[in-house]
């Protein structure tokens, strides 16, 4: 495996009417062929930003992005056109993104055709027909005359996923992308979008606020925290769970409601000093979970940002990253030094 | 005692395409201080139900058979009989109900001091002073500064802030009901926690009775005493929360269950479930949930099954397979205690 897209200490600002805010802050994400990595974290922590960057779709305000080794903005327009095309975005609702006035078979014949992947005729018919195959829509005959409202939720995100694979993107960045399908059938979409690592080589991102979904996604892969803009912490999946390292994250995960009386109602909580988000706009200093953060020390936390740093795991199996200046002084993980692990 | 009696409830919606059978033949009971979720997924008819308790449903809403008892001091009364003034006064004082905290479950241009105002009034509390003070205990129950939130405006609340108050509205002319509509839906992770836990501890408090609408099985898991599981508008299972997540004998709940994914313990197995609901207009004879079941034999298309009390009394199941079910899936709590297999 190898770098094929490269965040590397990417911030971006917004103008608000009240100031400025720092949506993604410093963030170094490397994405691996064939990968699927999840960001995970609440509203306002950046990731939907960080996502953006990742497609193209926004130019950081500092930072470079690589794609396989290029400078993506730093070089001609044409780079950024074909690195666009490489990167595609899932949205989170199938009932907005899709023309409500086209048929499945015009939706995908539209870039089929618009980035010379299919020729007219027959051909963009057996092309889109490959297509919804590819995500399970079949026998394809039957979708490609429908339009959006004929068809269910999970049906809509299938027909958005096969757009975005009609023009062969090598990374595929899925913005909760199975948040707004019913329960019963997220994890079909979950498998197809990992079948698309699997068979295809393509690299997916999952955006989710949703723990227990980014542990089924990315139980072979990575996942990223993120807090106020900040990676927070990165590492396998399943260390995560088992064993955050980072207070927030180990926050998150004791605070999450299990689908199991006996688990859920005897889980441990973290308590925090302060159920308060601070606003982007007036960020903390030092480090910005100092404030809610049961393991802060003054004269440390609130002097200086922690660097994402490697941790070693319990299990001695590798390394973890994180940016808390407790767990790296102590070379423990926050769950243990929280007695949660 | 039951404060909340619905027997054989059917509601059809009247469409321009004939009638949609929203909710078919559904009975329940919530006793005192009692806490029952009602879960499914969209197009269920869990929302449906829950509105009709209060008689909040859309104009298009017809119920077609049935009745919602409501039994307050001894007294039953039908909430479908209620005129306008006993309507008026039953909702909130006795049932109140808390929507999603959008937004919308707010008038944006009064502060939230009006709010509570304008619920006052209209419940026949006169005096200003006894609301502000109602309203500043139930702010301190919810853990908000009645100060800072009182003079605020709904947009300048915070999601969870909103939830809060919402709650605390709810709670106004001190009601022994309480039905919560999808209440954490949309709340980030720390958020969802605070409000499940204040959800829990005002009940210790105040013993309401609270019946609960939701599609995250997590959230009944953490409140619930009884369970009701909901497909295609009826009752498919009925009982104890740790008997349905345990001992699940309708394989729509044994599906449900295993579509959703843990975050501790072991992964275990994990699967959709294939297929899609029917369509309400146009019900085939016969179990609705057959087309996607794994259990189905034959004889499930004849008719729609009766709901039948399956291991014990108090757990009932619309299954004519159950017993393959119970074999197929047995009692999932030890391993899931143990060693965290379950699924």
């Amino acid at each position: 495996m190898s770098a094929l897209l490269e965040l590397d200490h990417i911030s971006r600002s917004f103008a608000v009417p009240a100031g400025r805010i720092t949506a993604v802050d410093d963030v170094t994400l490397v994405l691996e062929r064939g990968e699927s990595v999840c960001l995970v974290g609440e509203s306002g922590c950046g990731k939907t930003t960080t996502g953006r960057l990742l497609a193209g779709l926004l130019r950081p305000t500092s930072g470079v992005v690589r794609f396989e080794g290029n400078d993506v903005w730093g070089s001609t327009s044409g780079s950024l056109a074909a690195f666009r095309r490489s990167v595609q975005l899932v949205h989170q609702d199938p009932y907005a993104s899709l023309n409500p006035t086209r048929t499945v078979f015009q939706t995908l014949a539209a870039p089929l055709l618009r980035h010379h992947k299919a020729r007219r005729g027959r051909d963009v018919a057996a092309k889109a027909t490959t297509l919804l195959e590819r995500v399970g829509l079949t026998p394809a005959d039957d979708f490609l005359a429908k339009y959006p409202h004929q068809l269910s939720g999970g049906q809509r995100q299938r027909v958005a996923i096969a757009r975005a694979l009609s023009v062969e993107p090598r990374v595929i960045v899925a913005d909760e992308a199975v948040s707004m399908v019913d329960v019963s059938i997220r994890i079909t979409l979950l498998d197809l979008l990992l079948a698309l690592g699997t068979e295809f080589g393509v690299t997916i991102v999952l955006i989710t606020h949703d723990l227990a979904v980014a542990r089924y996604f990315g139980r072979a892969g990575r996942v990223g925290v993120m807090y106020l803009g900040r990676m927070v912490e990165l590492g396998r999946t399943e260390t995560l769970v088992a064993d955050p390292a980072h207070p927030y994250a180990a926050a998150l995960i004791a605070a999450i409601p299990e689908a199991d009386p006996t688990i859920t109602r005897s889980k441990q909580r973290v308590a925090l000093r302060s159920a308060e988000v601070p606003s982007l706009l007036r960020l903390p200093p030092g480090c910005t979970f100092h404030p809610r953060c049961p393991l802060a020390e003054p004269g440390l936390c609130d002097v200086a940002v922690p660097a994402l740093l490697p941790l070693p795991t319990a299990a001695g199996t590798g390394t973890r990253d994180v940016a808390c200046h407790v767990a790296q002084r102590e070379r423990r993980p926050a769950a243990e030094l929280l007695g949660v692990g | 005692m039951n404060v909340i009696s619905v027997r054989d409830l059917s509601i059809d919606y009247l469409t321009g395409h004939g009638p949609v059978h929203a909710v078919r033949d559904v009975s329940f009971d919530v006793a005192a201080g009692e806490t029952v979720a009602i879960i499914g997924e969209s197009g269920s008819g869990k929302t449906t139900v829950a509105a009709s308790l209060v008689r909040l449903s859309p104009r298009s809403a017809r119920i077609t058979n049935g009745e919602i008892l409501y039994t307050k001091d001894g007294l039953t009364t039908d909430v479908r009989t209620l005129d306008e003034e006993e309507l008026r006064r039953y909702r909130w004082s006795d049932c109140a109900m808390v929507f999603q905290a959008a937004l919308s479950a707010f008038n944006p241009v009064i502060s939230i001091w009006e709010q509570f105002l304008d619920t006052g009034r209209a419940h026949g509390m006169r005096d200003r002073h006894a609301v502000r003070e109602r309203a500043g205990e139930l702010l301190d129950l919810v853990h908000l500064d009645p100060k800072r939130v009182l003079p605020s405006y709904p947009h300048e609340l915070s999601g969870g802030m909103r939830q809060r108050v919402l709650i605390a509205m709810s709670l106004l002319l001190r009601p022994q009901v309480i039905i919560l509509d999808e209440p954490t839906t949309a709340l980030d992770i720390l958020t969802q926690r605070s409000i499940i836990d204040l959800l829990g501890t005002l009940r210790e408090q105040l013993g309401f009775a609270m019946i609960f609408i939701s599609h995250d099985l997590s959230i009944a898991a953490e409140l619930a005493d009884r369970m009701i599981t909901m497909y295609a508008g009826t009752i498919v299972e009925r009982a104890a929360v740790r008997d349905l997540f345990y001992r699940p004998r309708h394989p729509y709940s044994v599906g449900l269950l295993r579509a959703v994914p843990r975050v501790s313990g072991s992964l275990g197995s994990v699967a959709s479930i294939p297929g899609q609901p029917p369509d309400l207009r146009r019900l085939r004879p016969g179990c609705t949930y057959q087309p996607r079941c794994p259990f189905a034999v034959a004889e499930c298309g004849d008719r729609e099954p009766d709901l039948v009390p399956v291991d014990t009394p108090a757990h009932d199941a619309r299954c004519i397979r159950w017993q393959a079910v119970a074999e197929a899936v047995g009692d999932t709590s030890v391993p899931a205690v143990k060693t965290g297999t379950a699924g």
